[in-house]
Formats: C-alpha cells, structure tokens, sequence
C-alpha cells in the first residue's frame, strides 16, 4: 500500500499566509474604493458627485467586512496570530513603510493644505475629494462638505469595517466583541452623528460648537476656547448644559467611571483614538516598543504634555476673564487660585495617602506639581493681560494645537501605526490617558490577575501588548498589573496560551502584591520570601 | 568571594541565578552552549508560527544581566573536574566554582529505529532545532508532507506548528487515543476529535517501522508498523518525548540513573554540586505522590527557588505543593490541578466524573476518592479555572460535593465569558453516588 494522504478530508481549510480567493475579492474591491477616492482628489469624474462617493465608500467598506469573513470565519474561532511577524504589512515590511508614509502624506496634506483635497470657501464650492462628500454633508447637516466632514466620514467608517473584522477575529471572546461594539457605538452615534445632527439646530440667532460629547478636555484641548465657552453661552440653557457636562466630564464622571472600571471605561469602550487604535491600528499592535526605556521615555514626555496642557488651558481661559468680581464672579485671581487650589488637593492628597506607591516617582510628581504653580505665580505677579512670560496664550494655544492636536496625535500618531504600532499618541501623547492613568495606578478597583504559578513567560502577553507594558514581567512573579498606562484592552489575557491574566475590579486591598515565590512551591518557602 | 557556576540558562537555571543574586552578592556565572539569553522553551512553537520573533521569547533585556551582575557566557561545559573544583569548556576555558549547580534540561527521545538519524529527522526541543525546523520545514514547498510520530504535548504542538505553514501532516500515535497514557479517556477523544477537525491526518494505534531515504540521503517515506502503509515525506518529527540530559554529569562521574541523582536537598553525590529541574531524578520520595522525574517547567522553576535558598544559607529541601499543568492543543486551552489518572494509571480509590460540551471545545474532568468523596484534582479543557483556588480546596481536603457546589468562585475565565458551571453542575451531581453530606 502506498498514499500520499492529502487534506481533502478536513472540516476547514488550514491556516495559511498567503491570500485565499475570498480575501484576494475583497482586496480588489477594497483597492478600487481606494483608487476612486484617488481619483477624486486628481478632480477625474466617473459620474456624479453621489455617485462616485456611494461607489468609493462603498467599495473600501465591502472590502473590508468580505475580508474579515474569508480570513476569519472559514476557521475554528481562536486566536489568529500565524504569520503576524512574517506579514510585510505586520512587521515593519515595505508594505508597512508605505502604508505608513501614504497616511502621513494624508494627515499633512489634511491638516495644513487641505485645498490640495478641495476645500472651497469664500464663494468657491469644493472640488475634488471634498466636493465627493457634498451631498452627504448636505442632506447630513445642511452645509456642504469640510476637510473635517471628510475625515470624519472616512474615520467613523473606518471604525465600523474595522471594529467588524476585528469581531470577526475575536469571535471567540466576548469582551474583545463587546468593547469593540462599544467603540463602534460612540464613533458612529458621539462622535458624527449627534455633532452633526446639532449643527442642524444652527442659526443666525443660535450656533452651538461642534461638540463631540465623548471627547473630554484635555484630550479635547480646545473646549474651553473663548470662541466655543462664548458660544455655548450665547446659546442659552442648552449651551450652558453643555458647558458643565463639559467640565463635569472631567471632574465628576471620569474620577467615579475610572475608580471602578480603570481607564479602560473610557480608552478602550468610548475614545475615538482609542476605537481607531483596536480597530484599525490592531495589525499593529505588537510594534510598540517593550523596552525598559521607552517606558522611561514614555513617562517623561507624557506627563509634560499633561503639564503643557494644563498650562496652556489655564493660560487661556485666564485671557478672557476679568478683573471685577462685580461684572462675574469668575475673575482672573479667582480662577488662577482655583487650580492653584485644586491641584495643591490633588498633590497633598497624593502624597499623605499614596507616598509609597509612588517611590521614586514622587519627585518628578512634585516637580511637575511646583512647575505649574510657579507658572500660575508668575501668570499673576507678571499680569500682562494675556501672556504667560513671554509668551501670549494664544500663541502657546497655536503651538498646542500644532504640536500636540496636529503632529502628534494625528501624524506621528496614526500616520505611523505601521512602523511604531497603534497607541503611540495613548502612550506617550494623550494628556487625557495621562491623568486617567495617574488615578488608576493609584486609586481604582482595576487591575490585571495572574494565575498562580501558571505563567509559562512565553512572552505572548508582552508582545501583542499595545502600550508596551511588559505584562510578563509581573505575570511570571504571579503579580498584579497595575499599570497606569494599561488601557484594558483584554488583548494580553487573550492571547495567552496557559489561561494566566484575568482583567479585573475588586477592592483597593491587596492590589498591588510583589511576590519572589510563586504559587506551587513550599508554602513556608513562599511565605518566607513573599513577606521580605 | 564565593563563585556560584550555573551550567544551563533555562527556567531552572536562570530562576537559580535571580534567587542567588536577590539573597547574596556571591559571584555568579551561568554557562549556556544554547543560547546567549535565556529564554521561554515552550514558546519556541510561536516564533515558527511567526507569532513572535524569537527576541520576544527573552523575558529579560540583556542589561538586566548585567545590572544584576549575573555573568553570562556562551559555551558548552566539555567536563566537570569534580575533585579540582572547575568546569571546562568547549573553548578551552577553564572555569573555577565554589558551587556547581547543573541544570543542564532534557533531550529528545529516540528509540533506535532504522532511519532516525536521517537528515530531515528531528525532535523539537532545543533552539537548534528550531533553526533545523527552518530549514527542512519551511513551507509546503519544500516540505510537501510532514509525519510526526509520538502523541505527546510536543508532538500535538509541532503538528501546530506545521499546520500553520499549511504542511499537510500525518500524526502516529501508539495509543489508541491522543496522550491518554495521561489523560482520561472522556478528555482524549474529545482532543482526537479536535485534532482531526482541524486537519491533521491523525493516525491512533500505530508505530513507526522504518523511515526510508532517497538516493540522496534524504527522509524519503516512512512505514507504519502495523499496515506496511508507506507514508511519502519530507519530514519526520520525532516526538516521543524527553528525557534528562545526563551526558556530561555521567562522563564527570556524578552518579545518574534515568536522570541526575539528587536528594532533597538538591544535592548530588558530590560535594558543591547540585542539580535542578528536567535533568535531575530524585531519590527521597516528594510529597503529594509527585514523580522523581518531572520534565516541566514549573518544577525546574520552584527547584530554582529552592536551591537559592539551599546555597545562600537556608538548608530548606524541595517540598513541590499540588500538581498543576496546563497546555494548549490548537485552541483548546487547557489545565490540571491536583491528581486526575488516565485509565491506565488510575489508582483503586480514584473515581471520575466529566462534562463535555456538546461543541466538544470544553470539558471537565473531576477525580475524587471512592472511599472518603474526598475532591482529589480537575482537567479542564476550554475553560479557565484559578490555581489558587484549588490549590486552597485541596489544602483543605474538602469534598467532591463542596466543590461542585462552589465550583464558581474557581472560575477565571475573562469578563462576560458565558459560565457553564450552571450546565455542568447537574450532569456531575448525577454522576456522583448518592449521599447525604
């Protein structure tokens, strides 16, 4: 007897690198999408305006969702990470590099020379790639089409196809499905529609800012520009609710969400960069850098641009008050000695309760802390209506929005999701991710369980961490990760292969445990050593 | 100052090292041919997968060797001279040692058939035969079909492995199912069915014969024992487990047998040295009837623990707690605490009772004493349970009924994971014998 057994008796193909003919379909659809919207910005009409987005869009979505289905859903649900590392695109590839330049061009080109997509204004109508989503924007909010209608239209798809395949890939695991659901929800309905349906409500006689309701300040640095808090309360009782919800946001509800849940209620279920990030930015989430010193890197340049915003803000908000209390009550010595005061509570608070935990941390914490009050001294010895030093807020509010809005969050952020994975503006940029993780490294019931003595250190956890914890490090010592950059993605729990991390909320004590000795060994050996 | 001389970087060794280092200044060198770092064995099957590059499997950056000052050097020991004090090395070096402690792992079994020494014939355990996998196994190109034989963990995990670069495979096993010299039969089947849904041309009650070559030298076919069948390959895994790595303490005259002899103290026969982890076979029985032998890394782990302990002053001895394990076959993760037997090795008083999910992805298997229902350990397959947890239940010896009854606060699966101890629970309470407790 003599055979060559062959696969023809399998329930399902095997895994493989290369492209099935499903996924190599909705490649083609996905490219062609793509090359309209090209297209577009060269201003060559295939057809009309409706047309020709309906076709573009269309096709860059269908691609998407038939991918998914061909590579995931012809397989046993698991985790589907062969091949990650030999994929150009995956693995800092040329694929990689090109995807990679490609949206950085995009994101320059969007932010500083968005006529070179279209944008008309001043009786000249759109054209090109933006004229394509006039009709939309129309029939949507009644104006024709921005640069920004454009991005948001193109991202919240891109949140929607992408959190698909992602659902499609995790089939197996319900919290990755419901998180990413979660983003979906808020991108589509927080994010564009409801600012846009608001825009509707515009009039003469009443104009509310664009408000993305989700995006809490600092991330959303701008919120408490003169412009907007005008607006908001030229607007009535609306805009005034909107004004508090704004400042509530950040003060009530992000403290009470974060002392429960972690950040992750709001980094990986809400945040629209966050939903970009596991969506779209999932094939690259093992790129980020695990080493000791860009966590070091990390914490520095992270918590400066926590400081940066504070200042600028404050900087800001103290141009346009006044100086008499008989106009309002809010003047320029009021609000400078309520942040004074609020961030010496924060401050004293941190160090009489949390001083050990802290460690060596506690320096840069009150270097931090003496900087800022030094600055709001001098904001008030120097008063020179509106300059902070030399500067004058607005410029310092310009060089924000440049630096922090535009070139870091936009195009070292995204643009370079290929070459240093998903989350590099989450980890090193987001004033936002900053002070929330600050409150869960020290006062939330989250955390991230290991099991016993488990934990094989593989190393699967570490690499497929997207903010560069190095989960291992603490799951082969069976200690908790309480980490405050960790945005509770779920990621390192499932693609462990030995069942060992857990994402969890449980009471404040006996959250952080330093173990030597695992679980499994002589219990006096571990009690012995577990005590030191 | 003492020179604590450490041969081989692997869980065992490295946790030495660390421990050593946490509870003394003592100088420390620990000595690998195999890699210049140390680093996970068992994830060795993701780097092949392209899960992970193999620099992913270090769990500590270079500098944490020399912050800690922990000398590394790369070279395999050619003797121990026992009586001088001092190892020599393969680069002419010469190493002299205050303690020796060898944890020199395992190797891969072979079992003397014609043909194992061909040139595309491996086991897989080493770095070196990864890199060797590299080569012959690459893609289906060049390997059209692969033959593993050997139905253990390794075997299962490179028939994975070869999967994943779409290499048809033939899987010989000589049990009648897959590892149930092991696993209970009830777990077994549900992994041939696992095994064989995802393509693996699994092959139960046969042995290898012959592995044939072709006129260059090459693996050309292999014959199955039983059938005559001649299966065409390019390919042969040799899985049929591992054994200690006992070469250079048995020429160095240390005494052996299967594995390095050692008492538990972790000491070997001769003065200064001792051994830890996959290559050491104790003689003073363990507690918790676990094996003289035990080729995982959990053991080589809390060895290393122990012998830090031992050498920096504190003559504690190797007290291993309560088996536990865990693996994953393809996507099937899957764990044990405690005492289950396969149906081979099942002692008298040992009864089972089992839940398999009608999707057979998840099951569990529970082991209690006939005599006393008292709970005696828990397979559990596709579903997450705490270490912890029962580590405490079987601390406490509770029974069979206690734990079914509370078998939730054991669960560790992720958030909003669907529990099937509500769907468990009345098909164990029925299998058990009727009691009033």
């Amino acid at each position: 007897m003599n055979s060559t057994p062959t696969n023809s008796f399998a329930f399902i193909n095997p895994d493989s690198y290369g492209l099935n003919s499903g996924q190599k379909i909705a490649l083609a659809s996905g490219l062609i999408g793509l090359f309209f919207l090209v297209l577009a910005v060269f201003q060559v009409e295939i057809a009309s305006n409706l047309t020709h987005f309906i076709l573009a869009l269309g096709l860059l979505g269908f691609g998407v969702i038939y991918f998914s289905l061909a590579a995931y859903r012809q397989k046993f649900a698991g985790i589907k990470n062969d091949g990650v590392m030999f994929n150009s695109l995956s693995s800092r590839g040329i694929i990689g590099w090109l995807i990679g330049i490609s949206l950085t061009a995009f994101y320059i080109v969007l932010y500083f020379y968005p006529s070179f997509l279209g944008l008309g204004g001043n009786d000249i109508t759109n054209s090109g790639l933006i004229a394509l989503f006039d009709p939309f924007s129309l029939w949507l909010n009644g104006n024709p089409a921005t640069q920004w209608f454009v991005y948001g239209t193109l991202y919240t798809l891109a949140i929607l196809v992408f959190g698909f395949k992602f659902i499609q890939k995790y089939w197996h695991n319900r919290y990755q499905q419901l998180r990413t659901i979660s983003v979906m929800f808020f991108q589509l309905g927080f994010a564009f529609l409801i600012p846009e349906l608001m825009s509707r409500l515009n009039s003469d006689t009443f104009k509310l800012p664009y408000y993305d309701l989700k995006s809490i300040w600092p991330l959303n640095y701008y919120n408490f520009d003169k412009y907007r808090v005008n607006s908001f309360i030229d607007a009535g009782d609306l805009g005034l609710a909107l004004l508090i919800f704004g400042i509530a946001s950040i003060f009530i509800i992000t403290p009470i969400l974060t002392y429960k849940y972690g950040k992750r209620w709001y980094c990986s279920w809400v945040c629209g960069c966050g939903g970009l990030a596991e969506t779209v930015g999932d094939p690259f989430r093992q790129l980020s850098d695990k080493r000791l010193s860009a966590w070091k890197i990390e914490r520095w340049v992270i918590h400066s641009v926590v400081v940066f915003s504070v200042l600028m803000t404050t900087a800001v908000v103290y141009s346009y008050l006044g100086d008499d209390s008989s106009v309002y009550w809010l003047t320029k010595p009021v609000f400078l000695s309520a942040v004074a005061g609020l961030l010496t509570v924060v401050f004293t608070l941190t160090m009489v309760f949390k001083r050990k935990e802290l460690g060596k941390d506690a320096i840069y914490g009150a270097m931090g802390y003496f900087t800022v009050i030094l600055v709001l001294i001098g904001l008030f010895v120097f008063d020179q209506n509106d300059h902070v030093f030399f500067f004058k807020s607005s410029e310092l509010r310009k060089s924000y929005g440049f630096l922090i809005g535009s070139v870091f969050s936009g195009i070292i952020g995204t643009g370079f999701y290929p070459i240093f994975g998903s989350r590099v503006w989450c980890r090193f940029g987001c004033p936002m991710a900053a002070i929330l993780g600050f409150q869960q490294r020290l006062f939330s019931r989250f955390r991230i369980t290991t099991n016993g003595g488990q934990c094989i250190s593989c190393g699967n956890c570490s690499t497929y961490c997207e903010m560069g914890i190095d989960v291992r490090s603490y799951a082969q010592k069976g200690e908790n990760i309480v980490r405050s950059s960790c945005v509770g993605c779920g990621i390192c729990s499932a693609v462990c292969p030995r069942g060992v991390l857990k994402l969890e909320n449980d009471n404040l004590k006996g959250r952080i445990n330093p173990t030597q000795v695992l679980l499994g060994n002589d219990v006096d050996l571990m009690a012995l050593m577990n005590q030191r | 100052m003492k020179h604590i001389v450490i041969i081989g970087n692997g869980i065992s060794g490295a946790t030495a090292a660390r421990h050593i280092r946490k509870l003394s200044s003592y100088r420390i060198t620990m000595i690998s041919g195999e890699s210049e770092f140390f680093f996970s064995r068992t994830a060795l099957m993701y780097v092949y997968m392209g899960h992970m590059k193999f620099r992913d499997t270090e769990p500590y950056e270079p500098h944490f060797w020399r912050k800690n000052r922990i000398e590394l050097k790369k070279a395999w020991v050619k003797t121990i001279e026992t009586d001088l004090n001092r190892v020599l090395l393969d680069t002419g070096e010469t190493i002299a040692y205050d303690q020796l402690i060898l944890a020199t792992g395992s190797k891969s079994n072979k079992f003397g058939c014609l043909g194992e020494d061909l040139p595309g014939v491996q086991g897989l355990y080493h770095k070196q035969d990864l890199e060797q996998l590299e080569r012959t196994a690459a893609n289906q190109k060049v390997c059209k079909h692969a033959v593993i034989v050997g139905g253990g963990l390794i075997g299962v995990e490179l028939a994975e492995m070869l999967h994943s670069r779409q290499i048809p495979v033939t899987f010989l096993v000589r049990e009648k199912s897959f590892w149930n010299g092991v696993l209970p039969e009830e777990n077994s089947e549900l992994l041939n069915y696992h095994i064989k849904a995802h393509g693996i041309d699994l092959r139960l009650g046969v042995t290898l014969k012959e592995i044939h070559s072709d006129n260059q030298g090459k693996v050309k076919s292999v014959e199955i024992a039983e059938t005559g069948e001649i299966i065409h390959c390019n390919f042969v895994g040799l899985t049929t487990g591992v054994s200690p790595q006992i070469a250079l303490a048995e020429n160095s005259g240390i005494a052996t047998n299967k594995g390095i002899l050692v008492n538990k103290f972790l000491e070997t026969n001769c003065p200064n040295i001792y051994a830890i982890g996959d290559c050491t076979e104790q003689t003073d029985p363990l507690p918790h009837g676990r094996k003289s032998i035990e080729a995982v890394w959990y053991s080589g782990r809390m060895m290393g623990e122990t012998v830090a302990q031992i050498i920096t002053g504190n003559r504690i001895f190797y007290k291993p707690g309560h088996w536990f394990n865990s693996a994953k076959f393809f996507d099937i993760e899957y764990q044990t605490y405690g005492l289950v037997s396969s149906r081979r090795n099942m002692p008298e008083f040992e009864a089972q009772i089992h839940w398999i999910h009608p999707d057979k992805t998840k099951g569990v298997t529970l082991s209690y004493d006939k005599n006393n229902h008292l709970f005696l350990g828990i397979n559990t397959f596709g579903i997450r349970m705490k270490h912890e947890t029962f580590d405490q239940w079987l601390n406490d010896k509770i029974t069979i009924y206690q734990v079914i009854t509370k078998l939730e606060q054991a669960q560790f699966d992720p958030e909003f994971y669907k529990s099937y101890v509500n769907n468990m629970r009345p098909a164990l309470l029925e299998s058990l014998p009727n009691l009033a407790l």
